[in-house]
């Protein structure tokens, strides 16, 4: 019971206080100094852009990924610190968008990092990405954001499906 | 032996409201920087939310031992200087010659952060603890004339008599001070590690410097500091220039309550004016602010000092 109140605590905290960590691949990294500066201020929530990936909250993939952008990604995100999320920005990281056909790009980013909001488009507005943080915020809060637990639980699952878009092991083509 | 625990207990309750004040602080200046940006900003008391989810996180990693214990050496560095250094009138361990000591203690909290960084093992901590520590040789000697000039005028190495002595008329009021306390503001410019002196810390340059690797309750412990030293630095100008904040001094529990608000608004004021300066300029690239504060800031405290030598001997 005292666990789960401190829990509450904990969650209440982080909801208050998201730092990110936008990892600029693609045109996604374009929409988030509006959503940074005065126009639409990110820091009236407590968000805010942060150095490195051990001080940061939450993981933004801003755009497509490419097979070799995701080892870094993957790292990146072993990198921060629990209890930590991950937000992925257009239509590229959910089915491919417009590189579906491409030999090199990551098509479900789904199945190599567990994504806890997605925002559709291509690409978002502002407005969307500002929907997308308060979204966050909310699942933050009814202590639905779990990707993070997830991806401890899966691990193996996750690490096989990487293996397999990097091409350590021959396995079914990636992306299908 | 009721008098050793009410001490105890009086100082545990300033360490906690110099901490809580400088937690405040944090948030506060947030604040007016996003209001020079024109943006709304965090609410005023997001720096307790943000030590709050930092203390809270689930996976803290650590770098050895020496990283865990840097960010206690630092932590206590700065609260033992908070405590040599009078609160509102208020003297909590200050004794004869203490100014020397502060200058001492001074440096202590930011060999242990450069430790704690330096223990990471990062390149860009490394890169950013050599700045601060070149940062930390440049703006001492302004700071260290201008302090020699005031304890040549009041012919004490004390503090807290340094601050009784201003009861007449604060030190700034005092012609060859306001150019010092000019000095003094511009060297803790670069204590505070704000622009144009943030170059240890760019978050752009060389991703945060020390602070790099630190994540989880480190990070959080290294705010507790952060919040420490804006109260510590701060408090120093206020005691050396403005009286410490001191404006009654009957002894009564009211003329307390009074001297502490005084003292709240005149570091706020400090710490705003800190921040106004930070909002509005680039930064210096660290030979460029080695080079300001030995060239020009050196030269102006020292020429203060001149005067202040002249005043005494006529």
């Amino acid at each position: 019971m005292r666990y789960e109140e401190w829990n509450k605590i904990s969650r209440i905290a982080s909801r208050k206080s998201l730092w990110m960590l936008h990892f600029c691949t693609g045109c996604g990294a374009v929409e988030l100094p509006p959503v940074m500066t005065s126009r639409y201020d990110m820091e009236r929530f407590g968000m805010g852009p942060m150095a490195t990936p051990r001080q940061a909250d939450v993981l933004l993939i801003t755009g497509y990924l490419t097979v070799k952008t995701l080892k870094r990604v993957v790292n990146v995100y072993e990198q921060m610190q629990s209890p930590k999320y991950v937000i992925s920005f257009g239509s590229c990281p959910i089915n491919g968008g417009m590189y579906w056909d491409s030999y090199n790009t990551v098509k479900r980013l789904d199945r190599y990092l567990p994504v806890d909001v997605y925002v559709g488009g291509c690409m978002p507005r502002p407005e969307g990405v500002m929907n997308a943080f308060l979204e966050l915020m909310k699942l933050i809060d009814e202590g639905k954001a779990r990707g993070w637990e997830k991806y401890q639980k899966y691990y193996e699952q996750y690490k096989r499906n990487q293996k397999m878009a990097f091409g350590f092991e021959r396995g079914k083509n990636e992306g299908d | 032996m009721v008098d050793f625990l009410i001490k105890i207990a009086v100082i545990a309750l300033y360490t906690t409201i110099a901490m809580l004040v400088g937690i405040l602080f944090m948030g506060i200046g947030r604040k007016i920087v996003a209001r020079v940006h024109n943006r709304v900003g965090p609410p005023v008391y997001q720096g307790f939310i943000d030590i709050a989810k930092l203390l809270t996180k689930k996976t803290n990693i650590s770098h050895g031992w020496i990283y865990d214990l840097a960010l206690l050496f630092s932590l206590t560095g700065i609260i033992l200087t908070i405590l040599f250094l009078p609160i509102g009138g208020v003297k909590l361990l200050g004794t004869e010659g203490d100014a020397f000591l502060v200058l001492y203690l001074l440096a202590i909290p930011a060999l242990g952060f450069a430790l704690g960084a330096g223990a990471s093992g990062n390149p860009n901590a490394a890169i950013g603890v050599m700045r601060a520590l070149v940062m930390m040789l440049s703006y001492e000697l302004p700071f260290v004339i201008t302090m020699i000039a005031l304890m040549i005028y009041y012919d004490t190495s004390s503090i807290a008599q340094i601050v009784e002595l201003q009861r007449a008329r604060w030190a700034i009021m005092i012609p060859p001070f306001m150019l010092a306390a000019a000095v003094a503001d511009m060297a803790l410019q670069g204590m505070l590690m704000e622009a144009p002196f943030d170059i240890p810390t760019a978050p752009h340059e060389i991703a945060s410097g020390p602070m790099a690797e630190f994540g989880g309750k480190h990070l959080g412990s290294l705010m507790l500091y952060k919040a420490g030293t804006i109260v510590a630095y701060t408090t120093l100008f206020v005691d050396l220039f403005l009286g410490g904040g001191v404006v009654m001094h009957d002894g009564s529990i009211l003329s307390y309550i009074v001297n502490f608000a005084v003292w709240f608004l005149l570091i706020l004021l400090i710490f705003t004016l800190s921040l106004l300066i930070n909002a509005s300029f680039p930064r210096f690239r660290i030979e460029q602010a080695f080079k300001f504060y030995w060239k020009y800031e050196a030269l102006l405290a020292f020429i203060s000092l001149i005067w202040v030598y002249l005043m005494v001997i006529s």
